[in-house]
């Protein structure tokens, strides 16, 4: 198998005992990427260059015997997180030429431990979006079948992920970014507890919700990836001060006598049945590890969707007031004066699902429409928060399907906005109530299309997602496929 | 109807935002058709819930006051669509 579809971990025992060199994993990496990029279009650029002189520098640090968690391998950067003097763009025109004089924490903490960073990957604009069709810089296509959707909003690094582009990548997830496209492109993806993995140097969409997360191959990798950028930042307010254990020590511990709670809400009608028929087939492989499953209610999922646009559209119109075509970005050379100046700099440097959500979050917060709308729905938020509070009483963590269907048609529903926010109806309720969920592969459909389940747990428990997720893998054992480019 | 294309044209300004009039019709219809969704809300009986604003319990953050090392201001106009000197510049303000 080539270089470039290997795990982090197997790709560092062969560095460790002298059989490859990071040299030869970049460059098998860009050979990849030289002969698929053109179909997917993962990234919104590549760092050829500095990628191989990262590489390089790596390979006389292992020659050095200093190997850290990361030395050598090549990971992916969703382009929301901001590397310095490397353009920034959150795939959008009014950040196309944005060149952060900072490095994001996340990215520090890669650098720090060893990593080559391969370029930034593609997403919606301003990760606001479910299928990477509203980036600026044109759509991503799923690996597993170039014409329909990898996911999004992280639907860049989940199928660079997918089809060998990189060995394993970072994205952000505000109501499903990381865990939908990672299910529908194959890969594992872990959304963590928020205030786990800080922020800073994360371009803002929704502060209450937004958290980033890794995207890998198997689930030792997420643990690897986890390891590497959880823990607390002096920096960054919201982050919490919480030990960080270490999770490779999880991914083998098995889930004897623990148990799962399965909600009925996310069994409902609508659902794709081949997706259904993998969930309830990883149900009986988790049960088979020792757990018993049992059936919970989270009552009040059925009012999340509503919550979530009121509450992220609410935070994304006072986050994107930044964007005025003064400090960096897009300036519309016609604004005569600075009124006019702000309002074509903004209407011509955002695209129109951005322009949808700051047009709801401004009316949702405007005199007279505070308490009908974004009072209403951080009330009900909180009852939300409430049911996974009971539930977790009964259960160790929760299994639910990912997404309610495999990847859907490029363009199938770019025209009704209302149908592409209910992509996210199964992975919208764990950023409402901040608590941690890893998506991971659970089968195909019999037309060869990936499907993911996912695993929820209470506040700071990403160490028993790995311990399930760990578990599943190793005994699901479904056959090991990779796209067909 | 819960919004109006007036409504529209006064949210926009609100948000420095300006919209063609097709523009428009195409928001104030997909607005409706959103807002008309989250009247879902109304059925849920939230007496005496205090809304919640934080995914998890913390309290404010401080630090001490102390001044910490800032960007060079170089780095920091870098990115400027125009600047002078030590300065932003934008289109005049007033006449």
């Amino acid at each position: 198998m080539d270089l470039n579809q290997l795990t982090i971990h197997e790709l560092q025992e062969k560095l460790k005992a002298g059989e490859t060199t990071s040299t030869d994993i970049v460059q098998s990496v860009f050979r990849r990427i030289d002969s698929v990029e053109k179909d997917v279009h993962a990234y919104i650029l590549l760092t050829r260059d500095a990628a191989l002189a990262e590489a390089a520098r790596a390979d006389e640090e292992i020659k050095k015997g200093r190997i850290q968690a990361l030395t050598g391998i090549p990971i992916a950067l969703k382009d929301l997180l901001c590397t310095r003097g490397v353009t920034t763009t959150c795939a959008s025109r009014i950040l196309h030429n944005y060149v952060p004089p900072y490095d994001a924490t996340v990215v520090e903490k890669l650098r720090a431990a060893g990593a080559v960073f391969t370029g930034k990957t593609n997403m919606d604009e301003f990760a606001m979006g479910s299928s990477t069709e509203t980036s600026w810089f044109g759509i991503t296509r799923n690996p597993w079948d170039l014409e329909r959707i990898p996911g999004g909003s992280s639907g860049g690094s989940a199928a660079a992920v997918a089809a060998g582009e990189c060995i394993a990548a970072i994205g952000s997830d505000t109501g499903g970014s990381i865990r939908q496209p990672a299910a529908l492109c194959g890969v594992v993806g872990m959304k963590p507890t928020y205030g786990r993995v800080s922020r800073y140097g994360l371009v803002a969409f929704a502060s209450s919700l937004d958290q980033i997360g890794p995207f890998t191959r198997d689930v030792e990798d997420c643990a690897i990836l986890m390891n590497v950028i959880a823990g607390y930042d002096p920096k960054e307010s919201t982050s919490v001060p919480a030990e960080v254990p270490d999770y490779r020590q999880y991914v083998s511990r098995g889930i004897d006598g623990w148990t799962v709670g399965i909600p009925g809400e996310y069994f409902i009608e609508g659902i794709d049945a081949e997706v259904l028929e993998a969930v309830r087939k990883a149900i009986k492989v988790v049960e088979g590890l020792g757990a018993k499953c049992v059936e919970i209610s989270l009552p009040h999922t059925e009012y999340c969707l509503a919550v979530y646009y009121i509450v992220a559209p609410a935070e994304a119109s006072s986050n994107l007031a930044r964007y005025d075509g003064v400090k960096y970005g897009f300036r519309s050379p016609e604004g005569r004066e600075l009124l006019d100046m702000y309002k074509k700099s903004r209407s011509a440097g955002f695209g129109v699902e951005v322009k949808r959500r700051i047009m709801l979050g401004t009316y949702v917060l405007s005199s007279g429409y505070y308490d009908a709308y974004y009072k209403k729905a951080s009330q009900v938020r909180a009852l939300i928060k409430r049911d996974f509070d009971e539930a977790f009483r009964r259960c160790d963590v929760i299994l639910t399907p990912t997404t309610p269907t495999p990847a859907f048609r490029i363009g199938e529903k770019t025209e009704d906005p209302l149908q592409m926010y209910l992509s996210d109806i199964f992975t919208i309720s764990t950023n409402l109530a901040g608590i941690p969920g890893i998506s991971v592969p659970c089968g195909f459909t019999r037309g060869g299309l990936p499907i993911g389940f996912q695993f929820l747990a209470g506040h700071m428990e990403e160490a028993k997602l790995i311990q399930i997720a760990g578990a599943y893998e190793k005994s699901a054992n479904f056959e090991k496929r990779r796209p067909n480019l | 109807m819960k919004i109006k294309s007036d409504e529209v044209t006064h949210v926009a300004n609100l948000a420095r935002l300006e919209f063609t009039e097709a523009e428009t019709e195409k928001f104030t219809s997909q607005l409706n058709g959103i807002l008309l969704y989250m009247d879902m809300l109304n059925r849920v009986d939230t007496e005496g819930v205090a809304p919640m604003t934080h995914a998890i319990a913390q309290k404010n953050a401080f630090r001490e006051d102390r001044a910490m090392e800032s960007l060079p201001r170089e780095e920091t106009l870098a990115n400027a669509p125009d600047a002078r000197g030590d300065f932003f510049r934008v289109p005049k303000v007033i006449d």
